[in-house]
């Protein structure tokens, strides 16, 4: 079974018009790892939740994949599927962001650059919402923010644990001031969901940069990062430009971040569902 | 006279050049040389109009940027009268890309921030070009708690090219700290009136500007990203970095005080003196004082709850989607 059909048959609610599932490892038996060059056997890579079994490299995973790995079994229900983007800038620098907008549809086989609905983590509801990096980097525009919001005003409504699962390098620029306040209208929407007694966990993938990790994203009562996430606001690219130096190994790691005391947790993969499982017991 | 020439002013400075010295060499002349500068001085005017009234939006990100443009410390100075400067976040340090404290408008009192942005190079160092770490967002929250606590309306306002992007801003959790701006502004209890006096730039402007009221500078701008940081990622290396690519991205990005007006995005415009605020600072103050005074005094009439719930949905409706 190919990895492709190994998710395809777990998955079964999100629909998907086209296979997205893009590992960013080469496809065939055997490849090696961009992360520390040894060969590894892909079946391997997959029992093991797309982490490296060599080095410990989490890949990123895909909105579907996600879902199959934190959610039970059926258990999830979209929301607001079918809500896309609408230009509103009519941009167009070297490509019209129509066309950025249909082939991302193309390549990710989803409308946006999140998902969003409910679901149980062992039996218990929850509003869940993931991100897809593959999406325009899974930047957050009018729709993510809007999806976003609807989640927790969702969850404030029913009195349920939000849930959300970043990966985005920020605010989507060819949206543009639109774009940033979304920022705005998602922080908003959390500061009303703060004020009841409902657990709002954050699970920051790599990566989880600019305007989503300056909203939403960490404004969670527990923040969980996955190993050697990059979290931050400014991207290394910008910053080494603003120092004018590199930027030394594993700095914006989810481990520095952690040692800075600006998340909570960090869980490997593997254990990412169970933890989330007994987090939520304690909070809900 | 401006000692900081824009690239597209440089027209006026060289004839405003040729009536200075044609003023100096008049006594000596024995010819009347007043006719020939009445008509350089109404060449002047006309080229002034012609270049200054239809600035492109990479102009105006241009003038945004002036030196000479009044700062935050000037507004307060000239708006505002009884100015306390309060300091720190009480955590780390006094931060100061953030100036704020109190200080009267007319007779109201009210808490004043703002990023700070220098003049001068020396000014630049100390203000760090007005672009914040953590802790200078983090005092601007805190003044602003303090406003809430003491019932006094917050005038914001908003002067920067970015939060600071550098590693221990990174530390620190320059994320975290303008989240918690964006969440703790959005439920604060008293009124919020953000005026966008220069430069408008992403997280970092945005961390001081969630409000009740936003006015924009005529010449100001206000963008999810710069307008340099978007040519450059999206015309890659090659040309990214030409003063076309960026005026490209200026005019994509829609981030001039008319566009956002036209969106909805603002409420109202601060018009400036012809050339920019720094011609003319006076007239900028006066009328900015006019729209904050009328402003507040529009907000103070509503109850608490009701200022809340406007504030709560006058960003819930902002963007822009199909549902099918
Ligand atoms: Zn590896």
């Amino acid at each position: 079974m190919s990895i492709t059909e190994w998710f395809k048959a777990k998955n079964k609610y999100i629909p998907v018009e086209k296979s997205g599932t893009r590992l960013n490892i080469p496809d065939g038996i055997w490849s090696k790892c961009a992360a520390c060059n040894e060969i590894i056997f892909q079946k391997e890579v997959v029992r093991n939740f797309k982490v490296c079994p060599k080095c410990n490299h989490h890949f990123k995973l895909t909105a579907e994949e996600r879902v199959n790995l934190l959610l039970d079994d059926g258990s999830f229900v979209e929301f607001n599927g079918g809500m896309i983007s609408n230009d509103p800038l009519d941009f167009e620098i070297s490509k019209s962001y129509r066309v950025s907008l249909n082939q991302a549809q193309e390549i990710s086989g989803l409308k946006e650059a999140i998902v969003t609905g409910e679901g149980k983590i062992d039996d218990r509801l929850i509003i869940f919402g993931v991100m897809d990096f593959r999406f325009i980097g899974g930047s957050m525009g009018s729709v993510v923010g809007e999806k976003v919001t609807r989640a927790i005003e969702k969850a404030l409504e029913e009195n349920l644990p939000l849930v959300l699962v970043c990966s985005s390098g920020g605010a989507r620029m060819q949206e543009g001031m639109f774009s940033l306040m979304q920022m705005a209208k998602t922080s908003a929407a959390i500061a009303r969901f703060k004020q009841k007694k409902n657990p709002y966990i954050s699970i920051l993938t790599n990566p989880t940069t600019g305007g989503v990790s300056a909203s939403f994203a960490t404004l969670a009562d527990l923040i969980i990062a996955e190993p050697e996430a990059l979290i931050g606001f400014a991207g290394p690219r910008v910053i080494e430009q603003t120092i004018k130096q590199k930027l030394p190994k594993g700095f914006q790691s989810a481990e520095l971040m952690l040692k800075h005391g600006m998340i909570d947790l960090i869980v490997h993969r593997k254990d990412l569902k169970n933890t989330l499982s007994k987090l939520l017991n304690f909070l809900y | 006279m401006a000692r900081y020439v824009l690239d597209f002013e440089k027209p006026i400075f060289e004839l405003q050049r040729k009536l200075d010295l044609l003023k100096k060499v008049s006594p000596l002349e024995k010819t009347d040389l007043t006719a020939e500068i009445e008509d350089l001085e109404h060449k002047i005017e006309k080229l002034k109009v012609r270049i200054y009234s239809h600035l492109s939006p990479w102009e105006k990100v241009q003038v945004s940027r002036h030196p000479d443009r009044p700062k935050t410390l000037d507004y307060i100075n000239n708006i505002f009268t009884d100015f306390i400067e309060i300091h720190g976040d009480k955590l780390f340090r006094d931060d100061l890309s953030i100036i704020g404290g109190f200080g009267f408008l007319n007779d109201v009192k009210v808490m004043i921030v703002g990023h700070q942005k220098g003049k001068n190079a020396k000014e630049n160092i100390l203000y760090n070009f007005g672009s914040p770490h953590p802790e200078g967002i983090r005092k601007a929250l805190r003044l602003m708690k303090l406003a809430e606590k003491f019932s006094l309306p917050v005038i914001s306002f908003i002067d920067t090219a970015g939060a600071y992007p550098g590693i221990e801003a990174e530390e620190r959790g320059q994320a975290l700290a303008i989240a918690s701006n964006l969440m703790e502004m959005s439920a604060l209890k008293v009124p919020i009136i953000v005026s966008n006096i220069g430069e408008g730039g992403s997280g970092g402007a945005l961390a001081l500007g969630l409000g009740d009221k936003i006015f924009m500078l005529e010449n100001s701008y206000y963008s999810v990203i710069s307008p340099e940081g978007c040519a450059s990622i999206l015309l890659k290396s090659e040309n990214g970095d030409s003063s076309k690519a960026k005026a490209e991205a200026s005019t994509a990005l829609k981030l001039t005080a008319d566009e956002l007006l036209e969106r909805g995005l603002i409420d109202g415009i601060i018009r400036e003196p012809l050339g920019g605020a720094h011609h003319n600072p006076s007239e900028v103050f006066v009328e900015l004082k006019q729209a904050l005074v009328s402003s507040l005094l529009e907000l103070k009439k509503l109850s608490t709850n009701k200022l809340l719930e406007k504030r709560y949905n006058r960003y819930r409706k902002m963007g822009v989607f199909i549902e099918s």
